[in-house]
């Protein structure tokens, strides 16, 4: 009996306001979870870009430091030109023994007996086999400093370079590292003397391809990529513009502008890389336009580009409001006059950001180009658009596939470089909006 | 006269003829320019365009047929007994005849009678000067040369004059017309609507030559190797292009490149849609506004880092870490610390893609949930339900077509990435369903497949168009769907 009065006593003796059970505390538990999960992805979210970031800087500052070496290089004449016949035949200076030079100041400097050959060959292994082209030029530019003794920076090879940035582990056994511990020995005491310091890394900015690491640059490849964005920048704005004023304010409303309009918000969406097929198919095969130029990689990013600009032109365009139009239009000009002389300045902030964004992104490019042959080993400044040249990002690429240490630091400043270009650009479309963005 | 001189020759008469047209007019109208039917400016725009536009027109149409023209009045002048021999072995000697043709340029008059008298050796010869021939070179050859050599020249010559002429000419034209009640305006804007319409055409021009070119190139793979092979084969293995062998050697099945793709597409969206669309809720409906204003834009920088740089993410940090984690994971329950995760492998290709992926779902849903209407929300909350139930019982509803839409998008960026699969995906064609090894992808085998050396001819080259266009039509077919369904769900709140 008890057992079915009870539920009635236990209703009865709560007070008249009470709530019916609706689960609140269950229903605010799953709300704060909700809320949590929420916050929980946009944190994973910058966590990764954090990660990221963290990853390629920390792999990539040191990259901006070389080690050099400064050795006082005897020029002696007979090293350079045994013969004396560098007056009558010009190969004498370019094909002379000049790591020979390399060699005798550094036994010298580090006090080695010139016949213990492996002595020898660990020493002159700490200097970067660049140095013979360096020496080359200088003797090649200026013949007069045969016979004399200068002092000369020159690179540390990359191995070297790594012990001395502290990023090789020296208590791991000298077999199984690449620098040996006489090397090491000859590092500390060069740069107690020194003779041997890390400087600020100009080479990166300034050299080509190279297959040494400490040689290794990215002047010519972003050489490569600015004839590119000239290019782009040059065909996409002008045509990208001059199709989103016909489409938005002359072109009929009929199936044929819808038809246009959807196949450019297609394009927009086609993956990058059927662009490369593209361009590769009627650039390269049909028109026989050179392989690995930038004129064609130029040509292909623009076909890429143009759908983001047109988009962003067409958005600018109907920003501006009707009453400019029709006030233009009621002082008697021309529709042409009223677009060319009133619409389009008023909409070139908007069409500006987003050439920069197009821009932006056409730099950061890189599946297109692989395809028409800019993954080229260019060690030489293209001296125009139609020469072989490759990109920043393809540069990027093919480190990223060598093997060394050393490589994954220059990857990661060539991958800082890139951002900051990518930063400087989007910042520059971030002011000009805020600058001269006008709200009707 | 080079091209280049000859379009600077061209710009300047147009330049010149703008001055002269627009002094015209001046001259017309005595002074008053009231009296014009047009501003003086329109005048002289009417007069550069009559003088730049037909001449440039001439000069690219004959630049396009005089080398055609030329050459095959070259092939003309090849003895019969070449002649006789078929296509290639034509298409050989006047290639050889040409290069014959440059370096006679550099030779002087000596040198050329000696080759002509056969007392030299051509080879030889054009070797010093720098120009190498591609086998041994025939007397008929320097013949040929010296007209391929001759009609150039004279090509040039008239080509200039002509060229200069129509533009004289047409300048000259255009300034007669010039008169008070001359409509240069509404002319010089009809020049300028044409332009207009051409600009727009490109983008219809660009999908035109994307589909033109892989259907042809894909064509002639597929007289090599069977369609049917290609879509349901189950072994990619394509070997080298061995020369002179013209028939397929490999075996060229798609459907482990597919499977690849999908598979890591499907791991990157499900890494990237509940990260991101959880945050697109929390940014659409709970954060504050200063919350959104850093977040976001935070969030979209993700999508502005270039995928070169994801891949690189992915060879570095990522592929290493799942492998030392998993073969810590496998030390601790077995004590075997082998790892079963590859550095390269689905997992790693998926996380990272989704990574890139996770800023392009989280804009479009927001976007699309920000459009579901105040009075739904409104509505909702008044009733008494949370925020939480207001989102999952109303908002997400409402918003599925658009946000399906908004993933679908997503997707076909996913299929149809490149650069992160490339360095971390791996290259074996492979069908298997273990995320923790390789796969690989349609795109990555698109380049695989066109780096390095190529010949036109070969399936193993031409398989890429082949790869390129089912790539093309799948993301096509994803896109043409999703923006339809994004712009139905529009529609409907609008």
């Amino acid at each position: 009996m008890t057992d079915i009065a009870s539920p009635a006593v236990r209703i009865s003796t709560r007070p008249a306001s009470a709530k019916r059970d609706i689960g609140i505390k269950r229903r605010y538990a799953a709300e704060r979870r909700f809320r949590a999960y929420g916050i929980g992805a946009i944190s994973l979210g910058l966590f990764f870009l954090a990660l990221l970031l963290w990853t390629v800087f920390s792999n990539g500052y040191t990259a901006f430091q070389q080690t050099t070496i400064t050795l006082p290089i005897e020029f002696t004449e007979k090293v350079i030109d045994p013969k004396g016949e560098r007056t009558t035949d010009g190969k004498v200076l370019m094909t002379a023994n000049y790591p020979l030079l390399v060699r005798d100041a550094l036994i010298k400097q580090l006090g080695i007996d010139a016949s213990k050959r492996p002595l020898v060959k660990q020493a002159t292994d700490m200097v970067s086999a660049s140095s013979r082209t360096l020496l080359r030029d200088i003797v090649v530019a200026d013949p007069s400093v045969i016979g004399k003794t200068i002092p000369v920076t020159l690179l540390a090879e990359a191995n070297v370079d790594s012990a001395f940035k502290g990023q090789i582990d020296l208590a791991v056994d000298q077999s199984k590292r690449k620098v040996k511990d006489q090397q090491v020995t000859w590092m500390n005491e060069l740069a107690s003397a020194g003779v041997l310091k890390k400087s600020f890394n100009t080479g990166i900015f300034t050299f080509g391809a190279s297959s040494r690491p400490e040689a290794a640059g990215v002047g010519v490849a972003a050489l490569g990529s600015l004839y590119m964005m000239l290019i782009v920048l040059v065909l996409s704005l002008p045509i990208g513009v001059a199709a989103s004023i016909y489409l938005e304010e002359f072109a009929p409303k009929n199936r044929l502008t819808d038809l246009i309009e959807v196949n450019i918000n297609n394009l927009a969406a086609v993956p990058s890389i059927v662009y490369g097929l593209l361009g590769l198919a009627v650039f390269i095969n049909f028109a026989g336009m050179p392989r690995s130029a930038a004129v064609v990689g130029g040509l292909v990013l623009t076909l890429m580009t143009l759908p983001t600009i047109i988009i962003a032109t067409r958005a600018a365009l109907k920003a501006v409001p009707p009453s400019i139009r029709s006030a233009a239009l009621g002082l008697g000009a021309s529709k042409m006059q009223t677009i060319f002389h009133h619409v389009l300045p008023l909409a070139m902030p908007g069409i500006l950001t987003g050439t920069i964004i197009g821009l932006a992104h056409a730099l950061g490019e890189t599946a297109p180009l692989l395809l028409i042959g800019m993954v080229a080993f260019v060690v030489d400044y293209p001296g125009s658009p139609m020469e072989p040249s490759t990109a920043l990002p393809v540069q990027i690429y093919m480190w990223a596939n060598e093997a060394e240490r050393a490589f994954v630091e220059r990857t990661s400043g060539a991958i800082i470089i890139l951002l900051i270009f990518l930063v400087v650009m989007n910042l520059g479309a971030i002011l000009l909006r805020r600058r001269f963005e006008r709200r009707w | 006269m080079s091209t280049s001189f000859l379009l600077l020759l061209i710009v300047l008469i147009g330049f010149i003829s703008y001055f002269a047209g627009r002094a015209r007019s001046f001259a017309q109208a005595g002074g008053k320019l009231s009296n014009l039917h047009s501003l003086p400016g329109y005048h002289g725009s009417y007069v550069a365009i009559w003088a730049i536009l037909p001449a440039a027109l001439v000069l690219g149409a004959w630049l396009v047929a005089a080398p055609v023209y030329i050459d095959s009045s070259t092939r003309a002048v090849l003895p019969e007994t070449v002649q006789a021999q078929g296509g290639a072995t034509v298409e050989l000697a006047l290639g050889q005849v040409k290069s014959v043709a440059g370096g006679l340029k550099r030779l002087t008059a000596e040198e050329v009678s000696a080759l002509e008298s056969g007392s030299a050796n051509l080879r030889s010869t054009l070797a010093a000067k720098g120009v190498a021939l591609a086998g041994e070179g025939e007397p008929y050859m320097i013949t040929a040369a010296q007209h391929f050599n001759a009609m150039t020249v004279t090509n040039r010559w008239l080509m200039s004059a002509v060229v200069l002429l129509i533009a004289i000419a047409g300048g000259v034209y255009a300034i007669r017309n010039i008169a008070t009640r001359f409509r240069a305006r509404n002319q010089v804007e009809r020049v300028m609507l044409g332009a207009l319409v051409v600009a727009s055409s490109i983008a219809i021009l660009t999908t035109v030559g994307i589909i033109a070119s892989m259907l042809s190139e894909a064509g002639r793979f597929f007289t090599m190797v069977s369609p049917f092979e290609f879509f349901f084969g189950t072994v990619w293995d394509p070997r080298f292009a061995a020369a002179g062998s013209g028939g397929a050697s490999g075996q060229f099945g798609l459907i482990p490149l597919l499977a690849g793709t999908l598979y890591i597409a499907f791991v990157a969206m499900l890494f990237a849609v509940p990260i991101g669309l959880f945050a697109a809720i929390y940014m659409a409906e709970y954060a504050s506004p200063r919350l959104r204003s850093t977040a976001k834009p935070l969030l979209e920088v993700l999508a502005g880092i270039p995928t070169i740089v994801y891949g690189f993410f992915a060879l570095v940090t990522v592929g290493p870490f799942l492998r030392d984690i998993s073969a810590q994971l496998n030390g601790l329950v077995t004590g075997n610390y082998q790892n079963f995760i590859q550095a390269q492998s689905v997992l790693t290709a998926g996380i990272v893609m989704g990574i890139m992926l996770i800023p392009f779902v989280s804009s479009l849903s927001d976007d699309i949930i920000t459009q579901v209407p105040r009075a739904l929300r409104d509505g909702s909350l008044g009733l008494g339900a949370t925020r939480s139930e207001t989102v999952k019982k109303v908002i997400l509803p409402a918003a599925l077509p658009g946000i399906v839409g908004a993933l679908l998008l997503t997707a076909s960026r996913a299929v149809g990435e490149t650069m992160i699969v490339v360095l971390a995906a791996g290259v074996a064609a492979r069908m298997q369903i273990n995320p923790f090894e390789p796969m690989t992808t349609v795109t990555v085998k698109i380049v695989n497949q066109l780096t390095g050396d190529l010949e036109f001819t070969s399936p193993q080259t031409l398989v890429a168009f082949a790869l390129g266009i089912t790539l093309f039509v799948i993301t096509l077919g994803l896109n043409i769907y999703a923006l339809y369904i994004v712009r139905k769900y529009r529609e409907q709140y609008e």
